[in-house]
């Protein structure tokens, strides 16, 4: 009976990933195998319903993957391919190195302090995303308020916008609350009295911390970099305004595609290729998330 | 015994918290600053909020936005009420590929969202504009608002649901006069939490958004593109002290009820 009850509360949430999500996909990849053209919508072939059977079938027979092989011919896609996966590993490797610390100095805080400083953490994930990066172009720019104050030190300027490193410094600087959440999640329920025990044996609290606190707390370094890895490999907003030109991400590949070159068939191509490279990620992900809820 | 913060717990911490805040405290100290430069201090001045509030593009974005957000907030949170009720409780078939359809729309990049809706749209015929960002901004918001009801409903005890049902009340009726307000807070953080992810949203409004409805962030990001603006400083200010007021409210309200528990 209540089974039944709860059962009839996942209809319409259901149907709603199936109309909203489920089914945009299958039109993402039915596109990937169509041709641009110059029409409205800008892509070939369409299904012509009046002729019935005989338009699907000439539908599916004009369907080709002649996009992904203009793609592989491109090196281009390629560059753009590999630098999105690096630049989200070297973000998500700098990102457990700086969220750590900040982690677990959180879960050693007094449980009074512990709270308002998870909330300061938290605070500027609130604020708008876009207008976080776009701050950095204003620390960044060859005569931003970074490069003034290094003169006011009497030390050189550095000039990194537009380059892959301001990329890494946006990707880390917008996803860290994601990485010291998790992390702290698990720091802060650790057993204290495991440290103990080992203290009491005599071990010292660096090699205490090493061999129990840091294995234990690895599923929520896991949970964190996958919490940060797969949105940041599709990421635009941040290699659009601090990459400049030169940073090629698939993210902003498919923008271009799509809104300057209105080449739709090869934005949604470029999307069914890094949907399949983020398929393994995403599935580790819900099976941390499954742990962690159960 | 828990031992205390040691000094490197401390410093990783401030350090952490600055490079935090440094962006946004500039970016805030430079919306009253009298110069055009970013770099120059021309002295205090409130100019550009006031450039800001002749901008007519600028507050209709703002008026977008924020129908955009009410909306599809809404309704994500209706919805995500029934999902969350779902897999807390349910035993249903399908449960398993439900729980990751949702947790999917979590993690998938922006694009690939964006680009999926917007494919959707145009093969239904739907005109692009303030009805298709809405529904995409509910499907996008629709997996938070779960997770964060998820969350409370695990812990309520649903003996006192039970107890409504075995003195006649039918479950729907018994969900919402005992349940709901239970958990209320938590719907009303879900809510809140959907709103700010529509008002933030730059990458699926551009792909499902029409000429007739440029939201806030479709407009900043134009403004950009073209160089820094003191104006959008002045709009990033406003944003932010809305924000922060009340997501503090919220906290101190939560503390407060927090301890009148503790002492009752």
């Amino acid at each position: 009976m209540k089974r039944r009850g709860s059962g009839l509360a996942a209809i319409l949430p259901l149907l709603w990933l199936a109309v909203f999500f489920a089914l945009p996909f299958m039109l993402v990849a039915k596109l990937s195998l169509s041709d641009t053209a110059l029409a409205i919508p800008p892509y070939l072939p369409q299904i012509d319903w009046n002729r019935g059977l005989k338009g699907l079938q000439a539908f599916f027979a004009a369907l080709d993957n002649e996009t992904y092989a203009r793609l592989a011919r491109d090196r281009l896609y390629l560059d753009a391919y590999l630098s999105s996966l690096r630049l989200a590993a070297i973000g998500t490797g700098l990102l457990l190195l700086i969220g750590y610390p900040i982690a677990y100095g959180i879960s050693r805080c007094p449980p009074t302090l512990r709270l308002a400083v998870v909330m300061a953490v938290i605070l500027p994930f609130w604020t708008s995303f876009l207008i976080r990066i776009y701050a950095w172009i204003a620390i960044l720019k060859p005569a931003g308020v970074l490069n003034t104050a290094l003169h006011a030190l009497g030390l050189p300027g550095i000039d990194i916008l537009n380059t892959e490193t301001a990329v890494v410094l946006g990707l880390v600087y917008a996803y860290l609350p994601f990485m010291v959440l998790p992390l702290y999640a698990i720091l802060e329920r650790q057993d204290e009295r495991l440290i103990e025990a080992a203290q009491d044996l005599g071990s010292t609290p660096l090699s205490a911390f090493w061999r129990i606190t840091f294995p234990l707390s690895l599923p929520g370094a896991a949970a964190g970099a996958l919490l940060c890895f797969i949105p940041m490999a599709g990421e635009f907003v941040i290699p659009d305004l601090l990459g400049g030109s030169e940073t090629l991400m698939l993210g902003k590949v498919i923008w271009t595609e799509f809104f300057a070159n209105r080449d739709w068939p090869a934005a949604a191509a470029v999307a069914i290729v890094l949907l399949a490279t983020l398929v393994i990620p995403i599935l580790l992900f819900e099976r941390q998330q499954k742990k962690v809820l159960s | 015994m828990r031992k205390g913060p040691s000094a490197f717990n401390i410093a990783s911490i401030i350090l952490g918290l600055v490079f935090l805040y440094a962006p946004i405290v500039i970016l805030v100290a430079y919306s009253f600053n009298a110069s055009r430069l970013v770099t120059v201090w021309g002295g205090f001045s409130t100019r550009w909020y006031v450039a800001l509030f002749q901008d007519a593009q600028m507050l209709d974005a703002v008026w977008v936005t924020l129908r955009v957000g009410v909306l599809s907030a809404t309704f994500a949170t209706i919805l995500g009420t029934l999902a969350a009720v779902a897999l807390v409780r349910g035993g249903f078939r399908g449960r398993t590929l439900f729980a990751g359809g949702l947790y999917a729309t979590l993690v998938m990049p922006e694009v690939i969202l964006g680009l999926s809706l917007l494919l959707l749209f145009v093969s239904a015929g739907l005109p692009r504009g303030f009805w298709t960002v809405t529904l995409s901004h509910t499907t996008l918001t629709l997996a938070y608002a779960t997770v964060v009801i998820q969350a409370r409903l695990r812990t309520f005890d649903r003996r006192l649901e039970e107890a409504a049902q075995d003195l006649g009340c039918p479950p729907w009726k018994a969900f919402v006069l005992v349940t709901l307000p239970v958990i209320a807070p938590a719907v009303a953080a879900a809510w809140m939490l959907a709103f700010t992810l529509s008002l933030d949203d730059l990458v699926i409004a551009s792909f499902t958004s029409g000429p007739d409805a440029t939201t806030l962030p479709m407009r900043l990001y134009s403004q950009v593109r073209l160089g820094v603006d003191p104006k959008i400083n002045a709009v990033s200010t406003i944003l932010i002290g809305l924000v922060a007021t009340g997501v503090i409210a919220a906290y101190l309200i939560q503390q407060r009820a927090a301890r009148r528990a503790t002492l009752g």
